[in-house]
């Protein structure tokens, strides 16, 4: 039934901003401008989103200390100056965690001693190293939006491609680094990209509803993981509790400065949003991805195939996310446990949607979030303020981006309504 | 009731649908709303029917000013309303598609559903106006004329005084507007206006008291049929004079290009709706199929572009079997204008240059290996949006900012940029303006004198006429009957699309004027 | 008058639907095969099972005597079923009733499997039958939930996050208040509450309804979890509700199989069978039924009639959020007691599946429910009874069931029409 629409002014944000001519002429810069301008206007939101949801965090910590309404009854003043003090110890802890605090820096390029500047960087470092996986699930998640396909799995297929990354980083001794560690990140990828490719297929070939069927799957993981993780040959020797074996250092990411832990993970993350970038606007497959996520009939009537996209999609998905588990396995922890991924996978959908799909804001995203995660332990070491409330944080801002309206409404000032959600389909028919 | 809207002016963004328009309906008229596509005679009747608010103007019922703020402020002050899209539930059935929004109720609270006194009400309504309905029956079940049928009655139920048909005849034979007409007379006899929408012309004169024509959301002029004729009616809906026939020589058919043998296709919910068909077309002809919607010419075009696997039966595209994928039959040479451009013709979303190459992009020049030929694809889109005069500030706007005459544009060009062998058109022309509807028009006889074959679908009988060599009644999955349009009348194709056979068919086989005779009926 | 064919009809051959026989033929057949091969090992020929029917412990009512099998024969008639069938389903297939032939091998499937398990033993069926219905009750609130947005035109995978904060509430204010029935109705205002979230942010801001609800869940795992380090750590006595105890109804209780597992459990039991038959009325015989079933399949329809769209989406998610809070409640209040992280695992999302499972009625939710309860249950009692198959996949059992499930499904079931899509008034 076809409805009779009202013709709506769009602000020029599109999804594809690269689909302008590269290799401009000189006579653009107007064009320039524009662009400079609509990515401000494209930054407006995410700014508010974040500020939104700090001050949101912010009521919650004060709300959830139990004796603060009776302090407020007894001295209000002084309830509230605790309370502003709480929140403000809170969020330097947070700052300071995720970037490093001022006075350390000065103190240490003053001194002139290379380890206490090494030292100073450590939170940038730790930032580095938390956004690093969620470069990986934001890309997974970002390619299958793009495809109208909504991966919730990205923890699941993490968890597998651990497993496989982990395996091959174990059991191949010998190997110089320059063949182990691509071998073992492949064997990442290939895991994700397993886990990845059944809900791919089972869309394609029965209409099954990703959503459910990659949730379904995480668990599945988790519990397979657990199985895995007890089986000798797999399990450390000597541990009863389910660890895995140590990798073997040739299959480890080099580090990126010694003394810290960043490590070359990062650097093949930002490698792959440029990939996954070229994938989406300048390959033919990702013609195809775009076009079936934004109109799958049309696609179809044009000669495209939705299954292949589908299960494409899904699998090379599911294969970014299993990345992300190789980041955390073969340059972090070097081995597998239950426990390495503390939701990365479902913020990757965060990011995503922050990013609005594209690879480019994906990987600012991925540093923000990041910046939260790292900050987090130090908060909770220094304030006692659970880690949890940086889960609470990311959630309101993943609300605050994807309902532009609800920013406008709040700020009553004019937004983008593109939220990089465009290609979804509703309900269960997706 | 007697109905005046004075200087209504309702706007959106970027365009005025109705600018000062005033129309006064006497009691028991039958009032025309005569207008093209886009001239906002549905925005008017959606404003009467408190869907929208006006910016400016008044309603006024029997002299006093009302205001609907929802379709239920409407209905209680007696306007009924038979939307040109349906509103009815596809699962529920005829009595709870009627009472719903009034429904009878019994039991303590209020609450439990009283379906026997429902059924009981409209069987009566049924007879007093001759709509034959069956209660019980799921609407999903039934075809589009008694559907209508129970839209009329849900209007009759809530005991309108003004009822607004929009576009009624759309979906119906020629017949059936004869019983929808003989229906209205008996309405207007028991002392109810109507307000009849439309843009065609002939039916207008037919049945209309009197007639208001719209043009670019402004009232152009209100007259009489005794006052006007079916040319100045065009003149003032357009603004011009018009053509109703499209230019074109007669047609040199060549080889056949496609043959369909013996086709049975299934829909969706698995009824058989092509049932054992046989078609050619040649190189250098076209042939319109005609048919009220739900015939199976949806499923017939699917299964021609690949879009639909046929149960049985062979379709050949130039003597070859065609694997019946989309993307084999368009390399086989064949274009598809599908019904709905929005929803399968087009990507909104793409920019004008992506939607051009939507079909051809994987091959070079537009691709090579993995990767997009960006300026291979662009140099192509300047080129085509300056051939087929698209109307767009550049090949990167989107083609949702399009109007739809443009899309359209889009979507022909990107077809009929191709070498191809077959052209399939369904509705081509649906929802566009005067312009855009001549200049389609034009191209497809081009392609035609090109040499290539063109199977058109349309329900517009206008079109058909007008552009087929040859015309192919569908009815019920078959063609029954395949049509001189020099010889022919509307009556005759009128009846074989309702499944009757008419006797000018029969002096004409006679005659030896017929040349594909199929099936035989009653 | 209406045209006749004169040529005689052609073959029709539909391809889609023989290989969707062919398929289920061979599963049949393969599933014979590993009744007969794995589920006979260390199965000796004098063995039985004996599967226990009245709950341990009880007194009065009637005594139902256990069933005892002989384990080796069972197994090979389950698969000598499940071979004939599949050798029909292969040959002829069974056209209208294959959903019930792939039950009976389904049943056959797992009564083989629990006879196996039972070999030399006894294994207290009633015992699972209960465990079945405890486990399907929070997934049946949630699959209710569901059905009362879904009809309305609303998706709600915020099920899960209603459930998590209903836990919570349920079992802070149960224990702050000292008074179950006030956590109960705590958490049903507070899943009702997230749900007015999930409404205003679907509906008012058309926000992607997946994306919202996923947000919630996050929210809520992520307010729930800090909340409770932050206060019921060093609180503990605000997570130390009483449970609610069992209520069995006299008479009821007492009648064989079905007493022990429908009317010999707690309050929440209760209040689901009376939401099932008060939600099912009201859906098929009500003016609201007929108004929000209008406007889940067809909203402009229902607008023009003069029926609020909006505001019925509004209730009804609200609605189908107080329900999801009180069954989040029967994880603590009416199951385990303390509220854990993230304890609900899935069940939401389970409830989903049963929803669609179910057909998006109540009655077929509930049935749907419990058979994923049974697997829930399954698992549970068989790690206990040291199968020979590791926990953990015992463990993935309810899961998979789900994606089979709703990976068979698509497509069969009939969903409001209009669900999920936001509605343009105009």
């Amino acid at each position: 039934m076809a409805e009779s629409k009202t013709p709506e002014s769009k602000t020029p944000e599109s999804k594809t901003p690269e689909s302008k001519t590269p290799g401009s002429q000189p006579a653009d810069r107007s064009r320039l401008g524009q662009r400079l301008a609509a990515g401000a206007r494209g930054l407006v939101v995410p700014v508010l989103a974040i500020f939104s949801a700090l001050v949101i965090g912010a009521v919650v910590i004060v709300l959830s200390d139990v004796t603060f309404f009776e302090r407020l009854q007894a001295d209000p003043g002084a309830a509230l100056g605790a309370a502003v003090d709480e929140v403000l110890a809170a969020y330097s802890a947070l700052f300071t965690g995720a970037v490093g605090s001022p006075t350390t820096y000065v103190d240490a390029f003053a001194s002139g001693d290379l380890d206490q500047v090494t030292h100073a960087f450590v939170p940038v470092s730790e930032t580095l190293l938390a956004a690093t996986p969620l470069i990986f699930t934001g890309l997974a998640v970002a390619l299958g939006f793009q495809c109208g396909l909504f991966n919730i799995g990205a923890e699941g297929q993490l968890y597998v491609g651990a497993m496989f990354g982990t395996f091959a980083g174990f059991a191949f001794a010998g190997l110089p680094l320059f063949i182990h560690l691509p071998l073992a990140i492949g064997a990442g990828f290939l895991g994700g990209a397993l886990w990845g490719f059944i809900p791919g297929l089972l869309k394609a070939r029965t209409g099954a509803h990703e959503v459910i069927v990659t949730i379904m799957l995480n668990y599945t993981a988790f519990r397979l993981i657990e199985f895995v993780l007890k089986v000798p040959g797999y399990q450390r020797e000597g541990r009863t509790d389910p660890i895995s074996k140590v990798t073997l250092e040739s299959a480890w990411y080099p580090l990126l400065v010694e003394g810290l832990r960043a490590n070359w993970g990062f650097i093949l993350g930002l490698v792959a949003a440029v990939l996954v970038s070229w994938l989406l606007f300048r390959s033919t497959r990702g013609f195809e991805f775009r076009a079936v996520g934004f109109n799958p009939t049309a696609a179809r009537y044009a000669g495209m195939s939705i299954a292949t996209s589908t299960i494409l999609a899904m699998t090379i998905s599911g294969g970014l996310a299993g990345l992300a588990g190789t980041s955390i396995v073969l340059g972090v922890t070097h081995s597998l446990t239950s426990g390495i991924s503390a939701g990365f996978g479902f913020d990757g959908i965060a990011i995503a949607l922050m990013a609005g799909s594209r690879p480019r804001g994906i990987i600012f995203a991925s540093l923000l979030f990041g910046a939260f995660r790292a900050g987090a332990t130090p908060m909770q070491s220094i304030t006692g303020i659970p880690i949890d409330l940086v889960v609470v944080i990311q959630a309101l801002v993943i609300m605050f981006v994807a309902a532009p309206a609800l920013v406008r409404g709040i700020y009553r000032i004019r937004v983008p309504e593109t939220t990089g959600l465009e290609t979804f389909g509703q309900g269960w028919r997706a | 009731m007697r109905l005046e809207l004075r200087g209504i002016t309702k706007r959106f963004p970027g365009v005025i649908a109705n600018r000062a328009v005033n129309l006064t309906v006497e009691p028991g008229e039958i009032h025309a709303l005569l207008g093209e596509n886009g001239a906002g005679k549905t925005t008017l009747m959606n404003v009467l029917f408190g869907l929208y608010q006006p910016d400016e103007g008044e309603i006024l019922i029997d002299g006093k000013p009302v205001t609907f703020h929802d379709p239920g402020d409407a209905i209680e002050a007696g306007i009924g309303m038979v939307h040109q899209h349906f509103m009815l539930v596809p699962v529920f059935t005829v009595t709870e598609n009627v009472m719903l929004g009034v429904e009878s109720v019994r039991g303590p609270l209020g609450q439990q559903l009283d379906r026997p006194a429902a059924r009981k009400r409209i069987l009566e309504i049924s007879a007093a106006h001759n709509l034959r309905v069956d209660p019980d029956a799921l609407i999903e079940d039934l075809p589009v004329g008694v559907r209508q049928r129970v839209e009329i009655i849900k209007t009759l139920y809530r005991q309108s005084d003004l009822l607004v048909l929009d576009e009624p005849t759309a979906v119906l034979t020629p017949q059936e507007d004869a019983e929808l007409f003989e229906i209205m007379r008996s309405l207007k006899a028991s002392g109810t206006s109507i307000v009849f929408i439309t843009h065609k012309l002939n039916e207008v004169l037919e049945i209309a008291d009197r007639i208001t024509v719209l043009r670019a959301g402004q009232v152009v002029g209100t007259t009489t049929p005794a006052e006007t004729t079916e040319e100045s009616l065009a003149a003032m809906m357009v603004g011009r004079h018009v053509s109703l026939v499209v230019d074109k020589e007669t047609a040199k058919p060549d080889e056949v290009v496609l043959e369909v043998d013996d086709l049975v296709v299934k829909d969706d919910r698995g009824h058989i709706t092509v049932d054992g068909l046989d078609l050619q077309v040649r190189g250098g002809e076209i042939v319109a199929i005609a048919g009220v919607q739900g015939n199976g010419q949806t499923e017939l075009v699917e299964a021609i572009t690949g879009l639909r696997q046929p149960l049985s039966g062979t379709i050949r595209i130039s003597g070859e079997l065609v694997r019946s994928t989309p993307r084999s039959i368009l390399e086989a040479g064949v274009a598809h204008v599908p019904e709905d451009r929005l929803e399968d013709g087009c990507v909104p979303a793409f920019t004008v240059a992506e939607n051009l190459v939507l079909n051809t992009y994987y091959r070079p020049p537009f691709s090579r290996g993995l990767q997009l030929d960006r300026a291979a694809i662009e140099t192509a889109a300047d080129q085509l949006v300056k051939d087929f005069d698209v109307r767009t500030p550049s090949v990167f706007n989107t083609v949702a900012n399009l109007s739809g005459g443009n899309q359209q544009k889009v979507i022909v060009a990107r077809e009929f940029s191709r070498p191809i062998r077959l052209l399939v058109a369904a509705q081509p022309t649906r929802g566009l303006d005067v312009g855009s509807i001549e200049y389609i028009h034009r191209r497809i006889v081009e392609k035609r004198d090109e040499g290539a074959a063109v199977l058109i679908v349309s329900t517009e009988l206008d079109e058909v006429f007008a552009l087929a060599d040859r015309i192919a009644v569908m009815y019920q999955g078959k063609i029954v009957d395949i049509l001189d349009p020099d010889v022919a009348t509307t009556e005759q194709i009128g009846l074989l699309m309702g499944g009757s056979r008419p006797v000018g068919i029969v002096e004409a086989e006679a005659a030896g004027e017929l040349t594909h005779v199929v099936t035989t009926g009653g | 008058m209406t045209a006749v064919a004169a040529s005689a009809p052609a073959v029709i051959v539909d391809r889609a639907a023989i290989r969707r026989q062919r398929i289920l033929g061979v599963v049949y057949l393969i599933m014979a095969a590993v009744i007969a091969y794995f589920l006979t090992t260390e199965v000796t020929a004098e063995q039985t099972s004996t599967f226990v029917l009245k709950p341990a412990g009880s007194t009065g009512g009637l005594d139902v005597p256990s069933l005892v099998v002989p384990s080796m024969l069972a197994v090979y008639l389950a698969a000598g079923l499940c071979a004939a069938l599949g050798a029909m389903q292969l040959i002829r297939g069974f056209g209208s009733r294959w959903a019930v032939v792939l039950g009976i091998v389904v049943v056959a499937f797992v009564f083989a499997f629990l006879t196996w398990a039972a070999a030399g033993r006894s294994m207290s069926l009633i015992g699972i039958l209960q465990l079945t219905v405890q486990k399907g009750l929070p997934i049946t609130f949630g699959a209710l939930s569901g059905v009362l947005c879904e009809r309305a035109g609303v998706v709600n995978i915020a099920i899960e996050g209603m459930l998590l904060s209903g836990a919570f509430t349920g079992a802070v204010v149960g224990s702050a208040t000292g008074n179950n029935v006030v956590g109960v109705v705590a958490a049903a205002l507070v899943g009702g509450a997230l749900a007015g979230v999930l409404a205003v942010l679907a509906i008012r801001y058309k926000m992607n309804q997946i994306v919202a609800g996923t947000v919630i869940n996050i929210l809520a795992s992520g307010l729930t979890s800090f909340v409770a380090a932050r206060v019921l750590q060093s609180h503990r006595e605000l997570n130390e509700p009483d449970k609610f105890t069992s209520m069995p109804i006299p008479l009821l209780s007492d009648i064989p199989i079905i007493g022990p597992m429908f009317f010999s459990g707690n309050i929440f039991m209760y209040i689901l069978f009376v939401l099932i038959g008060l939600i099912h009325y009201g859906l098929f015989y009500t003016r609201w039924g007929l108004r929000v079933r209008a406007v889940g399949e067809h909203p402009r329809a229902a607008d023009t009639v003069g029926i609020n769209v909006l505001f019925t989406r509004y209730r009804n998610v609200v609605l189908g959020g107080m329900v999801a809070g009180i069954g989040g409640a029967y994880f603590t209040l009416g199951s385990t007691g303390s509220f854990v992280h993230d304890m609900t695992g899935g069940r939401g999302y389970i409830g989903l599946a049963a929803m669609i499972f179910g057909g998006w009625t109540p009655i077929g939710a509930f049935l749907a429910s419990l058979i994923f309860g049974f697997a829930d249950a399954l698992q549970a009692r068989l790690s206990i009874l040291n199968v020979a198959v590791p926990s953990e996949f015992l463990l993935m059992v309810p899961y998979i069931v789900t994606i089979i499930v709703v990976a068979g499904l698509v497509g069969r079931v009939r969903m409001p029409a209009a669900d999920g899509t936001p509605y343009e008034k105009g």
